[in-house]
């Protein structure tokens, strides 16, 4: 049976991880190679390097680190984080990434995803979406990291994307992101029941239990974290099995 | 060992090249039909469209030379779809090595998603290729279309249907997920496969 996934994200900034600092056991947990190959070992099911510098001349320290952790890690993994052209997405291919995940240029040149789906195929192309609810009770898309409203709904952009080419939607609600107090489940299930596509929870997991929601209630095909993680708050072993335990299916 | 991974413009041949270096199996990406006959070992890498794959193929001529290959050759993904007779995908005729055809999942039963993208597991594992890999173990997988069942199935995977997980004729092996990223348990199938 298909395996929902749990899926660790770092941020990495001018190629060194940003948390993770409570991974004591490791030489340098500032190091994203070491801290990858730490979350590939705990059974990790996919990584997401989330390049939160994002400047143009550090764009080829993001390709020299991709080429490292490609070299070191046996699951797939995803970059992303100021991807702005279908030769930044080549870059990071050729460097050895699986997958790529677009935001906010996809969201200015929708057709970037099309290009990159042609060139590369559908299943590289993730679809970063941060969305916030607002007083009106619907989803909008928000652009540069969280900073730019727009008027498009959620869930009309994912399908467009969709339409487009994109291979898996990365959905982070605003309203949860660092919040600890859950996953957003009513528009990650909304999506995920409505889209052709895997729907990847993002923004509010603090407890196991809001892992199991996202994927009993919210229909996530895939949980990302980041600081429950790098934080030791929930260790990805104890999380498998107690997902496992509530019939969740995952590969341990 | 001489060990080879054909060189055309398959997505993954970095990743297959990483994998090998770890297993301490250095290989060479080549399109030269000497130096594959050459090799002990062919690796026929493959993430795409199969139709722009064997177009890619054809046009460098190493349609032919697969297909009169005597080593072990282990088509990935893509690579062993066009192993077989027939792809849906853009109604693509394949090598014909393997006499069976390639279909499209049906697409959105049972709330499943088309394409699988994930872990899955395997199992009716009858092969030396599976030496060392219990039951029901769990590979990576990204793909929308599957090669049907058959006698030349030697895994066997569920994803809205049975269809063949890996598959072999002779000398060529063929497996749907992507060993170079399925953890220990794809580090073992290659592994299992250099020791053929």
């Amino acid at each position: 049976m298909l395996a929902k996934r749990i899926i660790p994200c770092l941020d990495i900034k001018d190629g060194r991880t940003v948390k993770g600092t409570h991974f004591v056991n490791l030489r340098d947990a500032g190091d994203p190679v070491e801290l990858a190959a730490e979350y590939a070992r705990q059974g990790a099911d996919e990584l997401v390097f989330l390049d939160i510098t994002a400047t143009v001349e550090k764009r080829k320290t993001l390709a020299e680190l991709v080429l490292r952790v490609a070299k070191a890690i046996n699951i797939p993994f995803t970059v992303g984080g100021g991807i702005r052209s279908a030769e930044d997405v080549a870059l990071l291919l050729q460097s050895g990434a699986d997958k790529v995940s677009i935001n906010t240029a996809a969201y200015d040149n929708p057709q970037l995803i099309s290009d990159v789906a042609r060139m590369a195929g559908s299943q590289c192309v993730v679809l970063a979406i941060d969305t916030r609810q607002e007083a009106d009770g619907e989803w909008y898309v928000y652009l540069h990291g969280g900073r730019t409203r727009t008027h498009t709904r959620c869930a009309d952009w994912a399908r467009k994307a969709a339409d487009l080419g994109a291979g898996e939607i990365l959905l982070t609600s605003m309203n949860h992101d660092g919040t600890k107090a859950g996953f957003a489940l009513d528009i990650t299930r909304e999506l995920s029941d409505t889209l052709p596509i895997p729907v990847i929870a993002s923004g509010g997991g603090g407890t196991m239990a809001h892992f199991a929601d996202a994927f009993l209630e919210g229909h996530a095909d895939a949980a990302l974290a980041a600081s429950v993680f790098h934080f030791k708050e929930i260790a990805i072993p104890t999380l498998k099995d107690f997902l496992a335990n509530r019939g969740i299916p995952m590969r341990r | 060992m001489n060990l080879a991974i054909i060189k055309y413009n398959a997505g993954n041949i970095q990743s297959v090249l990483n994998a090998l270096e770890r297993l301490g199996a250095p290989a060479i990406v080549t399109d030269d039909a000497g130096l594959l006959r050459a090799a002990d070992k062919v690796i026929f890498p493959g993430v795409g469209e199969a139709s722009t794959a064997m177009e890619s193929l054809r046009a460098s001529g190493l349609d032919a030379v697969l297909a009169t290959l005597r080593q072990p050759v282990l088509g990935i993904c893509v690579g062993m779809q066009l192993l077989c007779r027939h792809s849906e995908e853009n109604d693509t005729a394949g090598l014909g090595i393997i006499p069976i055809d390639v279909k499209k999942f049906p697409s959105g039963r049972a709330g499943l998603k088309v394409p699988q993208v994930g872990w899955n597991t395997i199992r009716d594992l009858c092969s030396p290729l599976f030496a060392g890999v219990a039951e029901e173990s769990y590979v990576y997988n990204v793909h929308s279309y599957y090669a049907e069942d058959s006698i030349y199935t030697i895994a066997r995977c569920n994803y809205l249907v049975d269809y063949a997980a890996a598959i072999q004729k002779d000398n060529f092996y063929g497996v749907q997920f992507h060993s170079e990223k399925s953890a220990e348990t794809g580090d073992r199938i290659l592994q299992n496969f250099l020791a053929i």
